[in-house]
């Protein structure tokens, strides 16, 4: 299972990727196999603010309908347009073109309580 | 593969010739704008074409009435035919809904409004509840008129709830409803034993919950054995207890929701009372509730007058009002009133006790090949995982195709959620033994040749009018035409 360093992981297998007051957000590689072929993905309105722990999109495969939760609070700056005709893109690249959305206004303290890659692979092998 | 009919139209040719018209004036009184300007485009077919095609088309129908439908959650029991001869009785087919409306004729109508007083009885007698509606057309549209007597009681009440709780083994379909109507939701995760976290619930809870929905025996099949103690304690908040009755197949006769402490309950008449179901509709999903909760019940009711007559009653105040048009869908309730008289209290405890005892020897013939993630008894359905298949690379989906080949409905997939590559299997009680043990057999094979052979399963199904279908093209790049 592939697990870049560099981001963070919550336990719902959610990665993002902090810079400062910005963060940009997706599911992890073990989701969307775990979900197996994406078929839509509901994404969220620019400007809509976000809790962490909230629900922040939607992914649907054959399989089920599953939510998605913000890693962090913030504010969405910006989504993944390209998933609407191909959310395929997440199977195929999770962590790069499989982007879901991206966030400002992250509080700098926004790390805490997520896993780093280290921790979410121990965390994977506990499933 | 069988042509659509329009694609076995041939210009000119036709099964039924029309008399000129002898209204000449018709078209004149039409505005012009609303007038066709070219011919409708409808197949031109002979009535033997017609006869042919619908006659095909039928002889690809799969129903219980031809093969073994094990379908977990959906409860796919066979619907005994006379309950289908008495929906079909002239006095209650033909009769008209408004015919009761109209000045003194409830008169005419006292058969099938004693048929709705009576099966409200019979069932409130199953659930242990004070009173039911017939009312709501379908399971979720049960669970609906619940939650919304839920929080008319809340409103009446002045208490602020803002909250249900609602196990994360539930049917999609309990949060929604909530969120309909007006809650939201706290999802309470399972044990490793497969039933409602009982220290998770008790952390949950508090003075804002509305409720608690729960679902027993769960989609697991297990039963929920905390469920009194959840009653209690969802009832210390002044919160009301839901039944979900989806499952109340392995109930009827022998546990009562009403003495668990729930306070509302729906039944989904087409399962656990053999109607038809499982073509879109049409369903029944009545509703019972406890004594303080009836004044909130759906217009109209039906009431037994002194004199032994049967009326419709508007007039209740706190009524949520109408949730469908006027009393639901009769010839569901019908059908559902012929069962309960059929059966009789020792016949309904009887199907309940066979419908998990079945369920039960499924599961005892299949542990030894595949996983079953809870242990001990099951209830009237039995959840497995496909996942030491899935070590060879065979999926549920893959399982659920090859059955088609053997002749049998595939069990539901990948449902309930918690269950990695899940099989949920509900023989119900209406199938024989020989039935289950050549399911069971298929079942083993299956499994041999998902470690011996597995690229046979992943070309299943062979036999079926249609090959292994794209699902993920299908869902991706939907093309719906009308």
């Amino acid at each position: 299972m592939n697990v870049p360093d560099g981001l963070l992981f919550t336990k719902e297998h959610e990665w993002v990727r902090l810079a400062g007051a910005t963060a940009v957000m997706g599911i992890s590689d073990h989701a969307q196999t775990a979900l197996g072929d994406i078929t839509y993905v509901d994404l969220p309105g620019v400007g809509k603010t976000v809790a962490q722990g909230g629900g922040v999109a939607v992914v649907e495969s054959v399989k089920a309908a599953s939510d998605v939760y913000a890693p962090v609070s913030g504010t969405v700056r910006a989504v993944n347009a390209a998933l609407g005709d191909h959310p395929e893109i997440i199977n195929q690249d999770p962590y790069g073109k499989g982007w879901l959305c991206e966030l400002e206004n992250v509080a700098p303290d926004a790390a805490g309580g997520l896993m780093t890659a280290a921790q979410y692979r121990s965390y994977l092998e506990t499933l | 593969m069988i042509p659509l009919i329009y694609e076995m139209s041939k210009a000119g040719r036709r099964g039924v010739r029309l008399p000129d018209c002898t209204v000449p004036q018709t078209k004149a009184k039409i505005p012009a704008a609303l007038r066709r300007a070219t011919p409708a485009a409808l197949p031109e077919v002979s009535e033997l074409g017609v006869v042919r095609h619908f006659t095909n088309l039928s002889r690809l129908n799969f129903s219980v009435d031809t093969n073994f439908y094990p379908l977990g959650s959906c409860t796919m029991k066979y619907n005994p035919k006379v309950c289908e001869t008495v929906a079909r009785f002239d006095g209650f087919a033909r009769l008209h809904p408004l015919l009761p409306q109209l000045r003194n004729g409830g008169m005419l109508t006292q058969g099938a409004l004693r048929v709705l007083y009576e099966t409200e009885r019979m069932l409130a007698e199953v659930t242990g509840m004070a009173e039911m509606t017939m009312q709501p057309m379908a399971g979720a549209n049960g669970e609906l008129t619940g939650a919304m007597i839920v929080a008319a009681y809340h409103r009446r009440k002045g208490n602020r709830k803002k909250r249900f709780l609602i196990p994360d083994s539930a049917h999609g379909t309990n949060p929604a409803t909530a969120a309909i109507a007006g809650f939201s939701v706290t999802t309470i995760p399972s044990n490793a034993k497969g039933v409602m976290d009982l220290a998770a619930f008790k952390q949950a809870l508090g003075d804002d919950v509305a409720g608690v929905m729960l679902t027993s025996p769960n989609t697991l099949g297990l039963f929920e054995r905390d469920v009194q103690t959840v009653c209690e304690l969802v009832h210390k908040v002044d919160g009301l207890a839901y039944y979900d009755g989806a499952n109340m197949n392995a109930f009827v006769g022998r546990v009562r929701p009403g003495d668990l402490g729930f306070d509302v309950v729906h039944l989904n008449l087409h399962k656990t009372f053999a109607t038809p179901h499982g073509g879109g509709g049409p369903g029944a999903g009545a509703v019972g509730v406890k004594e303080p909760l009836r004044q909130f019940l759906p217009i109209s009711r039906v009431i037994k007058r002194d004199d032994g007559t049967y009326a419709l009653h508007y007039d209740e105040p706190h009524s949520i009002g109408y949730i469908a048009p006027f009393y639901g869908n009769f010839g569901v309730i019908l059908r559902a009133y012929t069962y309960l008289r059929l059966l009789g209290a020792e016949g309904l405890r009887e199907a309940s006790a066979t419908a998990v005892l079945n369920a039960n020897y499924i599961k005892a013939c299949l542990k030894d090949v595949f996983d079953f993630p809870y242990e001990g008894h099951c209830m009237h359905e039995c959840v497995c995982s496909a996942s030491r298949q899935e070590a060879h690379g065979v999926r549920a989906l893959d399982i659920a195709k090859a059955l088609l080949d053997r002749g049998f409905h595939a069990p539901t997939i990948y449902f309930p959620l918690i269950v990695h590559e899940a099989l949920m299997i509900e023989p119900t009680e209406t199938e024989a033994k020989e039935t289950m043990d050549e399911f069971i057999a298929a079942l083993r094979e299956i499994a041999r040749l998902a470690e011996e052979q597995p690229a046979t399963l992943h070309a299943a199904p062979v036999t079926t009018p249609v090959g292994r279908l794209d699902e993920v093209e299908a869902a991706r790049a939907m093309v719906l035409r009308v």
